[in-house]
């Protein structure tokens, strides 16, 4: 046996989507022209998939920042903190991101991905329970196997069934100790961009006494009078002991962190092996998402921005007839049949000059298929408004929407 | 899901359900781990009895694996869950969900990784029932 026959069914599958047209999962953006627009293809491309939610990528003050830091301190720091040291600039931002959440400690990780690998295993351990939302990114997934606590998934933002999973834990009575529960959740899901009721997430959890991990990867600056996402919208900061996040999306850059106010917090820098084994976020990014860290405070503006350039496209789309995510969202989930037509659709947005995402199984939740679009405060209006009418022409014209005559006004 | 009981609220920690019953009069539709009946327009609830037969477990396995059923093989205890039908990772822990309400336990992630039948599945459902 071949050492990738077990991709067997993969590889086949992944030849059909090669052979048939382009590769959406091997685009090649040959220039990225602003957070808005690239060329792909050798033609200007509008990008609606890049989870660039405040369109940081080009601030100036951000690209200065990280163009001072190269000079300053170089491009990498070639190692770990716990082998080659902290940069002044890794402590003040970790200090900056405590602030902004009025937490006591931060931890910064290279990628939000190793956030979420690290700390979570790094909380729950043999003996204890952890929690997690259906729905999870993968990057909470794969931390399931990073532990030996026991793994429980209740139903994707359904109180009454992590209620359930909880009162089953407490009524169990083996184990001479209490265990830990530790229930993770996110603040706005990654593929549909619905947002998760913490607030009763929060009352099941204080009633089992169990600790509350939210990742807000995808609402950080988007949610919250402050932008420090939904901890801060549903008004439970307090309640939430864990808050991870990522610079990766409304910072423009890439890295993660993890905030909290348990006074032992602090161990986990030597415990936690994607912080210990990993080298740490060179000087460039920690400047420029200490700017960005600014910038989402001093320009609250961007927020709204993000927020009506939502509302544009989702009600533009809802409009057409198409079936869309439960609720507004910096990220717009369109509902498609099958892979086979997501793809096609999707390829047919590339040609028409629209960069979006596709998703199909087992990324997806429930077996849906999607064109995943996300927002940006930059994008114009008419952008916008621009691609809702090729989406709908492209929908008439794959028979999935009803001809625009027929059509009710009022969509959904 | 087809078999979804509707109008499910929490009160106090309890499910109440209404519509459950069948055109046949039997049982059958019961996702909840207590079931209700309708009686003279009072609800009362009836909690699901520790002890439920293999059989019933199995049945119920069985029930929600039909819609991956490959030709006209039958799905019986023997089956391999993941390579008999055409059912897929996510799915099959979705399917768990269901059943770990259906019968009121928790069946971890990692012991899941580690069922591969239906007798197994069964198996685990009515050892974890008895703890």
């Amino acid at each position: 046996m071949g050492l990738f026959d077990r991709h067997a069914g993969l590889l086949e599958a992944y030849r059909t989507v090669r052979t048939t047209g382009q590769d959406p999962f091997h685009i090649r953006m040959e220039r990225v022209l602003s957070p808005t627009e690239a060329i792909i293809d050798g033609k200007k491309t509008l990008l609606v998939g890049t989870n660039n939610y405040f369109g940081l990528t080009f601030d100036p003050s951000c690209m200065d920042a990280a163009i001072e830091a190269i000079r300053a301190e170089g491009t990498g720091t070639t190692g770990s903190r716990i082998a080659n040291g902290s940069y002044n600039e890794h402590m003040a931002l970790e200090h900056e991101i405590a602030e902004f959440y009025g937490k006591k400690h931060c931890m910064v990780f290279t990628t939000g991905y190793q956030a979420n690998l690290g700390v979570i295993p790094g909380l729950v351990g043999q003996g204890d329970f952890l929690l997690i939302d259906a729905d999870s990114h993968a990057s909470i997934y794969d931390a399931c196997k990073m532990t030996q606590a026991e793994v429980i998934r209740f139903k994707h933002n359904d109180p009454s069934s992590l209620d359930a999973r909880l009162r089953r834990i407490s009524e169990r009575k083996e184990g001479d100790r209490e265990a830990n529960r530790l229930v993770v959740l996110e603040g706005i899901y990654s593929m549909l961009g619905d947002s998760a009721p913490l607030k009763e997430f929060v009352e099941v959890c204080k009633r089992y006494g169990a600790y509350v991990l939210i990742d807000e990867a995808h609402s950080l600056g988007a949610l919250g009078e402050h932008g420090r996402g939904l901890c801060e919208a549903a008004g439970v900061l307090d309640d939430c002991h864990f808050i991870v996040g990522t610079f990766s999306k409304t910072l423009g850059a890439i890295g993660g962190y993890c905030v909290s106010d348990d006074p032992d917090f602090d161990i986990l820098r030597v415990t936690v092996r994607s912080y210990m084994f990993t080298a740490s976020s060179p000087p460039s990014i920690v400047a420029s998402v200490r700017q960005a860290l600014r910038v989402v405070k001093a320009r609250p503006e961007l927020r709204k921005q993000l927020w009506d350039n939502v509302a544009t496209l989702y009600d533009g789309l809802a409009g057409q007839g198409f079936k869309l995510g439960p609720e507004h969202g910096p990220v717009v989930g369109v509902h498609l049949p099958d892979r086979e037509t997501a793809i096609a659709f999707w390829r047919a947005m590339l040609d028409a000059g629209i960069y979006v995402n596709v998703a199909t199984p087992p990324a997806t939740p429930n077996g849906v298929s999607l064109l995943r679009c996300s927002l940006c405060a930059v994008h114009t209006r008419a952008q916008l408004e621009h691609m809702v009418e090729v989406m709908a022409g492209i929908g008439r014209q794959m028979g999935l929407l009803p001809p625009a005559k027929a059509r009710a006004a009022s969509g959904r | 899901m087809k078999y979804c009981v509707t109008n499910c609220h929490f009160t106090k920690n309890r499910r109440f359900c209404h519509n459950i019953g069948t055109p046949d009069g039997e049982m059958r539709l019961r996702t909840a781990h207590q079931l209700t009946v309708d009686n003279d327009g009072v609800l009362d609830t009836i909690a699901l009895g520790r002890v439920v037969s293999r059989a019933t477990i199995v049945r119920e396995i069985c029930h929600h694996l039909a819609p991956y059923q490959v030709g006209e093989k039958p799905i019986n205890g023997a089956t391999v869950i993941a390579k008999d039908l055409t059912i897929d990772s996510l799915a099959i822990m979705d399917m768990v969900m269901e059943l770990e309400d259906r019968f009121d336990v928790s069946i971890p992630m990692n012991v899941i990784a580690e069922i591969h039948t239906v007798d197994q599945l069964a198996d685990t459902i009515q050892d974890l029932r008895a703890r």
